[in-house]
């Protein structure tokens, strides 16, 4: 079984969040970029699968080579190898036109992406990619198991959950339910030095969005104190004045 | 070139992001100077299609294959397209839902127009079509100009006020073509909690975090929650013992909500928890720490013990709800 992952480069979850003089980007002085939680989530899942059905895991990213130890701990975890798409990430359907062009002709079982990454939450790779590779795309998955060529899956819906039966190949964006992030071993640190990070050249795309500006919500002038003691005037001002209750 | 919007239902029946996402598409086409085309898909009544005309759905285009009883974003994707052509629209409008958020990228990529997800405001449409939306989990806003002649966006749930603007509308029985590979899905069960309200669309969210001490002290959260009218949340830590299911998990790795009134006990307020609640209109913050970073970011605060102030809270609530 080939197994794929998208893997999105994200700020540390912890960061502070603060954009360039000109609005245009995140300010990057002291961020800590990691893999994106949810695709790391992704990660952990796709190596139960690889280890259970003896299957081989590439990892792909599009943007430039500062995802380099990233992607070396996602080989260390496992990954049997990666590539790394070299191209300006300008939006999902960019991205997700880059990886279908980077993959073409490998034919994957199964491809997996985080739900959504923590920077513009989007939401979107995963799915525009199932239809870019004309394969079924399932979104929210929580849990999966293979059986031959089909795959049994939970995913979230409104109010829930569904059980749905799928035929490969499909493409997956999975929930932090899908599998608790590995940490890397020494000795897969060691062997992923052996493995090869295979760089490809972005593919004529247009982006069909543009990113304009990027601003911080406003700041709350500060919170209003009531005394403990007084605890239900609380209820009263939030059905009185702000009433919301 | 009419605004399209995708009207979700649930066993037959809109709920309010339906009611949210129609208003937004009746707004957006004012703004525009056209009409409002309004899709359905499932099993509606008549009686329930036309409550979309209260909020200025002028065209309600009626889809009731039966294969479409269960979602499947290929097949969905193929009716939209279709929907699209047929009304000519130039902007398609749906909830991100779970489900919304599926389908709006598939139907991108399928007929190649710009998408922007989690919009939280009508598009600046005087240089361009710009919309908002919120980024980094929460912690910021995006304006994105979308490229190309049609345009797709997922409204925030909660970010858009429904509001009536009643007209009359004609219901057309609408057959897309699709054939059998469109249905690559089996679903074998629904799993739905009964009578609870949806956290994702609930006005009004109670939340603890570790300063509950333990799961068995969340009687107090949800007998508060139940008079309010409120859905129960949980911090990470909380989820992640065990306290409560992973699905009232709120913050950057949780679900991101923005009720109306979002009430948090016992939470620290680390920055990855706000990130996930901090489009909420008004945040109330109860946490014996006065140094808790959760203040912060509240509208209003009380410093002291969890099990103090709920009673109290509990007492007032009900006493407003027998008045009302």
């Amino acid at each position: 079984m080939k197994i794929l992952l998208c893997a999105s480069k994200t700020p540390d979850t912890t960061t502070k969040i603060n954009f360039s003089a000109d609005k245009k980007s995140l300010d990057n002085t002291g961020v800590q970029f990691i893999l994106n939680p949810n695709d790391d989530h992704g990660l952990a899942g796709a190596m139960d699968l690889k280890e259970k059905h003896n299957g081989q895991l590439t990892v792909i990213h599009v943007g430039d080579n500062s995802v380099e130890p990233i992607l070396r701990r996602c080989l260390a975890i496992g990954a049997d190898e990666a590539i790394l798409v070299n191209a300006n990430p300008s939006d999902a359907y960019y991205v997700a036109a880059q990886i279908a062009e980077g993959i073409k002709g490998e034919n994957f079982d199964l491809v997996v992406c985080g739900r959504e990454s923590i920077d513009f939450n989007g939401n979107e790779v995963g799915d525009m990619l199932g239809e870019m590779l004309g394969i079924t795309s399932v979104a929210y998955v929580s849990s999966v198991e293979i059986n031959g060529t089909a795959a049994s899956m939970m995913r979230f819906i409104d109010g829930g959950m569904e059980k749905l039966n799928v035929n490969l190949p499909v493409v997956i964006t999975v929930t932090k339910e899908f599998a608790e992030p590995r940490i890397a071993n020494m000795r897969g640190i060691m062997q992923s030095r052996a493995k090869t990070i295979k760089i490809v050249e972005a593919a004529p795309v247009d982006a069909l969005t543009t990113l304009l500006s990027l601003e911080s919500p406003p700041k709350k002038s500060g919170a209003v104190m009531i005394d403990i003691a007084e605890a239900g005037k609380l209820i009263e001002i939030l059905h009185e004045k702000e009433k919301v209750i | 070139m009419p605004v399209l919007v995708f009207a979700e239902s649930i066993e037959g029946k809109f709920h309010k992001p339906a009611f949210e996402v129609v208003t937004y598409a009746s707004d957006c086409a004012k703004l525009l100077n056209t009409t409002v085309a309004a899709i359905a898909i499932g099993d509606i009544s008549d009686d329930e299609l036309r409550n979309l005309s209260k909020y200025g759905v002028h065209h309600i285009l009626k889809t009731s294959d039966a294969r479409l009883k269960d979602f499947n974003s290929v097949a969905y994707a193929k009716v939209l397209q279709q929907a699209v052509e047929k009304c000519g629209a130039d902007v398609v409008v749906m909830s991100s839902s779970f489900d919304g958020k599926a389908l709006a990228p598939r139907l991108s990529a399928k007929i190649k127009a710009g998408l922007v997800t989690q919009v939280i405001d009508l598009p600046k449409t005087d240089n361009g079509f710009v919309v908002k939306k919120s980024v980094y989990s929460g912690k910021g806003f995006g304006e994105f100009n979308i490229n190309t002649p049609v345009k797709i966006l997922t409204i925030n749930i909660n970010a858009y006020h429904v509001s009536e603007s009643p007209v009359s509308a004609e219901i057309e029985a609408f057959t897309p073509q699709l054939s059998d590979n469109d249905f690559p899905v089996k679903v074998l069960e629904d799993i739905r909690q009964k009578g609870k309200v949806l956290l994702t669309e609930a006005e009004v969210v109670v939340s603890g975090g570790r300063g509950m001490k333990g799961p068995e002290n969340w009687g107090m959260i949800e007998e508060l929650s139940d008079i309010l009218g409120a859905a129960t949340a949980c911090s990470k830590p909380v989820a992640d013992v065990g306290w409560r299911p992973h699905s009232e998990h709120v913050g950057q790795t949780g679900l991101t909500i923005g009720p109306n009134l979002y009430i948090a006990i016992g939470i620290s307020g680390a920055i990855q928890h706000l990130a996930g609640v901090s489009s909420s209109k008004i945040i109330c913050v109860i946490n014996k720490d006065p140094e808790a970073p959760f203040f912060k970011a509240a509208d209003y605060g009380i410093v002291g013990d969890a099990f103090e102030a709920l009673p109290k809270l509990i007492e007032a609530a009900k006493r407003i709800k027998s008045m009302s």
